[in-house]
């Protein structure tokens, strides 16, 4: 009973057993239809990569989780969420193509400039547009959701005009590279796991973290305290603006090209539920970066079961929308608090009857 | 201080994008595409940028407009631009109704809004033009702004997708995607039986739901298939794009593993996504291949694919609908009336030199065979 307690207590708990419990709908519909049981998450090496459903929710899962990072800072310090994500992905890959193609060109087999300044090109566009979401909110204290509507909008279409609203495809083996494998590992793994890694360490050996969370629980009390809180927003977007970038690369080498119309559509609403998803408030203070990472995949892991099992296109979004409805519903408080009194309640039971 | 500074830089840095933005846009508007951009102004253009490029392309084109005598004015209500499809069937109506044809083309790019395309078609009834040509982004909504249309006289022709809830336009040009999907379950069912293959399992990759070519070449293919009894394994939503099919592939790759011999993807780029996931997971397509892939729309980039074996067969979706129009609005002009549906020529794009044609709907059609030339001369 307590090891249960101790269980069910760890911070993380909820998250992790939504995502458990999404995975466990593919075990059910194996056992039902004859297969083996774990068929889903079966990983092998075939044709020298791996090969797994598991693989493909981590790899396909990738843009969301590295968004899920950045939008997880700009809720936190701003109590407000970047809406803007998914199109500044697209407008750094376009950015990007542009770069590497050359501009008006539609398809190219040859860089038109080495590799390197157009992946640093797409990032950089990607920091001046969550700069520029920053300054407006962090200096001119524009509610988020509007500033970012701005680019929400915006983004997408200069994007269009840079790729003078054609589809660049950049057919370039280096290029693909983002998007597909290294080695026997699928490269946005790789990517995703790196800026996980960075972020975490930034914010556990510096005093970042603190910082941005004392912003998001008391903007005023902070700058008393002597942190400079418009700083600190400006800086969340600007790793947001990074993230979404890195972000659009990613799903720009997949396809290798710039699909302006298509990267990073309805991004940025999966990256804020995958926000949600992992626990944290979306009115800003503490959070758990862990969570939104595990939110993110969570998502993936819907998206992917719902493939695997072969619902129908049409039904998809209800079964997609009812999983959300139970997991939210799980992890709201009164839920929580019910269940607290449900398991004392018990245990009280249980010490009369003894 | 210094803060403000970056925050100032900052500021002037994303300025001086969109500006960048703006500035190469109008530079490629050329003298006779220079109306592309125009009426944008007039409609509730969604951002900023497009609204600047849009204002100084303007003023050009009311410039022209005031200096030209008797041209045809045209007003285009286009879809967006989210394809390279979508990119032809602009540039064919941007190249036929030009200044030196004797026309003036009002362009407007609706970026997928079905508002802002209904407000595009009230600001051409207020300019008065003489034609609008509408590729309408939803089917149904249509019957008050078309009669609008027929109050101020103005013939309207729609192209490409349907209008189902009016009938007040003079006719439609378009391709028939049932006859593409047709086609496809003929070509399929000639080809197998010259190959021997006995044994039929199809995997479709839909396009987005909802849209008419979806639905026509659903419905196409499905019907030669319950014809022939062949097993179509699964049917899901690739949404047209190329990470789509990629996904959707992926995962049929495993469900389905080793039971699959044909993949339908209903656009290329659905089929570019799906070469992608079979080549990673080791499933041999295309002539030399264990699956037979067949796609649709026939761009450039899929005859490309076609002519080097990894397409089987590709069916066209045909994007010049221009000079279909401009037949129209000749016959409109010589006072005669034109057929209510005017379906375009479309061609069936092969690999193999080993069918000459088929029988869709009790009627000979000629396939062709890629080769440079072909994928050259295509849009």
């Amino acid at each position: 009973m307590n090891k249960i307690k101790k269980l069910t207590g760890m911070p993380l708990f909820l998250p992790i057993f939504c995502m458990i419990l999404v995975m466990a709908v593919n075990i059910i519909y194996d056992v039902a239809n004859g297969n083996f049981a774990l068929n889903f998450f079966t990983i092998s090496i075939r044709n020298g990569i791996l090969y797994g459903r598991l693989i493909d929710i981590l790899n396909r899962g990738s843009e969301i989780a590295i968004l899920a990072i950045g939008m997880t800072l700009v809720v936190s310090s701003s109590a407000g969420t970047d809406i803007s994500v998914g199109s500044v992905m697209s407008l750094a890959a376009s950015f990007c193509c542009m770069l590497l193609a050359g501009y008006g060109v539609s398809s190219t087999n040859e860089l038109a400039m080495p590799l390197i300044i157009g992946v640093l090109g797409g990032m950089l566009m990607g920091c001046v547009c969550g700069a520029f979401n920053g300054f407006l909110v962090a200096n001119l204290n524009v509610q988020p959701m509007v500033a970012t509507l701005i680019l929400y909008s915006a983004a997408r279409a200069i994007g269009l005009l840079l790729c003078n609203n054609m589809i660049v495809y950049v057919r370039v083996p280096s290029f693909k590279v983002f998007g597909d494998y290294v080695g026997i590992i699928p490269t946005p793994i790789i990517i995703a796991a790196v800026c996980i890694i960075i972020i975490t360490l930034v914010l556990k050996k510096t005093a970042l973290g603190l910082y941005i969370q004392s912003v998001g629980i008391n903007k005023k009390a902070s700058r008393i305290a002597g942190i400079k809180s418009e700083k600190m927003i400006f800086l969340c977007y600007v790793i947001c603006g990074l993230c979404a970038g890195i972000a659009g690369i990613v799903a720009a080498s997949r396809i290798s090209s710039a699909d302006s119309n298509n990267i990073g559509k309805n991004f940025e609403l999966d990256a804020i539920l995958s926000v949600a998803l992992g626990g944290n408030s979306l009115g800003g203070g503490k959070f758990r970066l862990a969570g939104s990472i595990i939110g993110a995949y969570t998502i993936q892991a819907i998206t992917t079961t719902l493939y695997a099992i072969g619902v129908s296109t049409e039904q998809a979004p209800v079964y997609k929308a009812v999983i959300v409805i139970i997991i939210v519903a799980v992890q709201a408080p009164p839920v929580k608090a019910f269940f607290k009194k449900w398991s004392a309640k018990r245990q009280l039971a249980k010490g009369g009857a003894a | 201080m210094k803060k403000k500074l970056v925050s100032v830089l900052m500021c002037a840095a994303m300025t001086a994008t969109v500006l960048a933005g703006c500035g190469s846009s109008s530079t490629t508007t050329t003298t006779d595409t220079s109306s592309a951009d125009t009426s944008a102004a007039d409609t509730s253009a969604s951002n900023a940028a497009e609204t600047t490029a849009a204002t100084e392309a303007a003023a050009d084109a009311s410039a022209d407009a005031s200096a030209s005598g008797d041209v045809l004015t045209i007003g285009f209500a286009q879809v967006g631009h989210e394809s390279d499809w979508r990119t032809a069937s602009t540039n064919s109506c941007q190249t036929v109704f030009t200044a030196e044809n004797g026309y003036d083309l009002q362009f407007v790019d609706c970026d997928n809004d079905s508002a802002v395309q209904i407000e595009a078609v009230r600001g051409f009834i207020e300019q008065d033009v003489d034609y609008i040509i509408i590729d309408p982004i939803v089917s149904t909504g249509w019957d008050t702004v078309l009669t609008e249309c027929e109050d101020a006289g103005i013939p309207v022709i729609v192209i490409d997708r349907t209008i189902d809830d009016s009938d007040k336009y003079v006719s439609w040009v378009g391709s028939n995607f049932k006859t593409e999907g047709l086609a496809a379950g003929e070509w399929l069912k000639a080809y197998a039986e010259l190959k021997g293959i006995e044994d039929i399992n199809v995997l479709v990759i839909e396009g987005s739901t909802g849209a008419s070519a979806t639905i026509g070449r659903t419905d196409g293919f499905k019907e030669i298939a319950d014809r022939e009894g062949w097993t179509i394994l699964d049917s899901q939503n690739g949404d047209f794009t190329q990470a789509g099919g990629q996904e959707v592939m992926e995962s049929y790759c495993k469900s389905y593993e080793g039971q699959f011999n044909v993949v339908i993807c209903q656009n290329d780029n659905e089929a570019f996504g799906a070469m992608d996931a079979m080549k990673n997971a080791g499933v041999s397509y295309g002539v030399d291949g264990d699956v037979i892939l067949v796609s649709f729309d026939a761009c450039t980039a899929g005859l490309e694919y076609v002519l080097s074996g990894d397409i089987n067969a590709d069916f066209e979706c045909n994007p010049l609908a221009a000079p279909f129009v401009e037949e129209v609005i000749q016959t409109l002009e010589a006072g005669g009336t034109p057929e209510k549906e005017v379906y375009m020529s479309e061609h069936w794009f092969v690999n193999e030199d080993i069918l000459s044609s088929i029988t869709v709907d009790g009627e000979e059609q000629e396939l062709t065979v890629v080769d440079q030339a072909v994928v050259d001369a295509q849009y």
